[in-house]
């Protein structure tokens, strides 16, 4: 295993002048880069095709390290430089590495319709529930309660449900995991990749540094023990009560769907500006 | 199919539609935006063209998602362009300072219309001179480019797409709404007359490229996403290799070079046009829209005996110091007419030095400078 590791660590991370890495020792953002390494590997993807795109904050950097077509854009905006990406180089595998802060605060709006739209693809939200670069103040997922730089006396919003919005935008394919299970992380993350259109997954990642530290959980053991103890798996919840869940983090795949993507959308509407496409009829109108 | 149309025909075109086809003309397959009046033409037209010239167009939830999609679609290889007016243009200031920073060929079109804030969507104006200049934050060079007419507008926008391409910087071409929806005929060059561009791409081994290396003209070539040259990209302050850096010589390097690269072009960058400017004591100097009135003015003037002359301002910025400086020591008095309270004309007084006089003429009421108006003040400022 640890051999495994290793080698996959001098196929996938650059080796010039980027360690020692940013990151605190025991941060989530090293289990999230290890699993997309692994799932990366596992598909058989060409490096040189694959394009990790992130925004602003820890979980941004992973675009340093990483081995790839890389793209280090401003806070929020990954989304919209990702989806230039991929309608302008459909062979390209695009993957998208978001903060909590940069996909539901500052770039909330492009993530709506990224998802909306259906573009191809995949979207890995590292969620620490805090901004952790910029000194740990609240973010939209925060929980109520919570103490953070900015909220000294305890947070009185409630926090986004960031799959929720996935799902609700109708996302492709919509999943979430904690960073203590990996090995489910990696399974998951393949799968959002292999996905044909939007795809979503969410990670539940600890800061102890600015979170854990201000919430009784100042380590990153403690972190875990917390995702470990409140994680129920999907199929499971449909035996609980909405007050069972209360609190709870609900793991696994929470939507699949099949929709043709924009891609495969667009070169519809190329093959209908060049004559050779068939133009849809319009929605067909309510009736009574 | 080529996507632009028509070479040879005689057309009525407006503004917007002729910039649109000098994009197409140019080479772009990329436009993402967002509708607002008075430029969303140009994404009608493109939304229209880019299909079957096997481009794409998407329409984006706002003008700061329009403009990540722009330099998305560079990196990977694509010329792209985006275009706005003042409300889009302020929320697109960002992201142009990443292209700014990462070398991101792109050009933006903004359509003036009166501010600040939502202000006169329908009428035109020339306020963003200033906000074209410094939107974005941070010490940064730029090209801002004006269009006076339909057939300029046509072949600024190539010409904008040959200085993004050629010096790997966002340009941004400055229409109003006037250039905008006025209608006039075009005729549209013969292909291989068209002067076309192409960024530089690297020639060496992937292991050896270097995508932020200096160069001898500070432009170092450009790899696509995708063609085997994994690198970097960040709006971070990086080093050679695209990586974030905070060592000293590295910064002032970096940010030395993104200002030598466009000093080191003034020549082909800055273009102005002349207008019985050979003998003339009074001149105006004017762009866009106004430029249209000062022609006709100069005109009448020298009916009157006023020898008259036009010094029109294609490139805003960098400023054409040199071609206004000429124009400041052979006339005793130069007018600079504007649809705002003064932009250029502090650029002109900037490098006037004492050479002569520096007059303003100002419009801020969404209504345009007329030939008389501005004649009546030349024939003043000559007798």
């Amino acid at each position: 295993m640890a051999e495994g590791m290793t080698g996959l660590v001098h196929k996938y991370l650059r080796h010039e002048k980027k360690f020692p890495h940013i990151w605190c020792p025991g941060c989530g953002n090293g289990i999230v880069l290890g699993s997309l390494i692994r799932a990366i590997d596992r598909l058989g993807l060409d490096k040189d095709k694959v394009a990790l795109v992130s925004g602003i904050g820890c979980s941004g950097r992973m675009t340093t390290y990483a081995d790839f077509n890389t793209l280090h854009t401003p806070h929020g905006r990954a989304l919209t430089y990702a989806t230039g990406l991929k309608l302008a180089r459909e062979d390209l595998t695009v993957i998208v590495i978001m903060g909590d802060g940069d996909a539901t605060a500052i770039g909330g709006n492009h993530y709506i319709h990224a998802a909306r739209r259906n573009v191809d693809m995949t979207a890995i939200i590292v969620n620490n529930q805090v901004y952790g670069m910029t000194g740990g103040q609240y973010s939209p997922t925060t929980p109520y309660g919570a103490r953070t730089t900015t909220t000294p006396y305890g947070m009185v919003e409630h926090a986004f449900d960031i799959s929720a919005l996935a799902v609700a935008a109708d996302a492709s394919y919509v999943a979430r995991c904690t960073v203590y299970h990996a090995a489910l992380l990696d399974q998951l993350i393949e799968a959002a990749i292999r996905k044909r259109g939007f795809s979503s997954v969410e990670v539940l990642s600890n800061c102890h540094t600015q979170f854990g530290r201000r919430n009784k959980m100042a380590s990153p053991v403690k972190m875990l023990e917390w995702f470990k103890e409140n994680a129920v798996r999907m199929h499971a919840t449909s035996k609980m009560k909405p007050e069972e869940l209360e609190g709870k983090f609900i793991i696994g795949v929470l939507a699949d769907s099949e929709r043709p993507s924009y891609n495969e959308e667009y070169e519809r509407v190329r093959e209908r500006a060049t004559g050779n496409g068939n133009v849809p009829k319009p929605p067909a109108r309510c009736e009574g | 199919m080529s996507g632009w149309s028509k070479e040879g025909k005689v057309q009525l075109l407006q503004g917007n539609e002729a910039l649109a086809e000098g994009a197409l003309a140019a080479g772009c397959r990329f436009f993402a935006g967002y509708p607002i009046t008075p430029a969303s033409e140009i994404a009608e037209h493109m939304a229209l063209k880019l299909p079957a010239a096997g481009g794409t167009f998407i329409q984006m939830e706002d003008e700061i998602a329009s403009m990540g999609a722009v330099i998305g679609a560079s990196l990977a290889g694509v010329k792209a362009m985006t275009a706005t007016s003042g409300p889009g243009f302020s929320l697109m200031q960002e992201n142009i300072g990443f292209a700014c920073m990462a070398e991101t060929p792109c050009v933006i079109v903004d359509v003036m219309r009166g501010g600040p804030s939502t202000g006169l969507p329908t009428l035109a104006s020339q306020g963003d001179v200033m906000q074209a200049r410094w939107g974005t934050h941070g010490d940064h060079p730029v090209i801002v480019l004006a269009v006076s007419s339909v057939k300029d507008c046509f072949e600024i926008a190539v010409f904008a797409f040959n200085l993004a391409e050629k010096y790997r910087v966002p340009v941004i071409i400055l229409s109003d709404e006037v250039v905008a929806h006025t209608r006039e005929t075009f005729v549209a060059p013969p292909r291989d007359q068209i002067e076309i561009v192409d960024r530089v791409k690297p020639t060496v081994p992937p292991e050896w490229y270097r995508p932020y290396e200096d160069t001898g003209t500070g432009v170092p070539p450009m790899a696509a996403f995708g063609d085997g040259y994994r690198h970097h990209v960040t709006g971070l302050t990086h080093d050679e290799r695209g990586f974030p850096t905070q060592r000293s010589d590295e910064i002032d390097a970096l940010m030395r070079r993104l200002f030598r690269k466009i000093t080191q072009g003034f020549h082909e960058i800055q273009r102005v046009e002349g207008f019985m400017l050979e003998d003339a004591e009074v001149a105006v100097i004017a762009y866009g829209s106004v430029a249209r009135s000062a022609r006709r003015a100069v005109t009448e003037a020298r009916e009157h005996g006023v020898r008259a002359g036009l010094l029109q301002l294609v490139t805003l910025f960098p400023f054409p110091r040199r071609h206004v400086e000429k124009v400041l020591k052979m006339c005793r008095a130069v007018l600079v007419p504007e649809l705002n309270i003064g932009q250029i004309s502090r650029e002109v007084k900037r490098v006037q030095r004492g050479t002569s006089r520096v007059e303003t003429l100002n419009r801020i009421d969404g209504r345009l400078i007329t030939p008389r108006e501005i004649s009546d003040c030349l024939i003043k400022m000559y007798y």
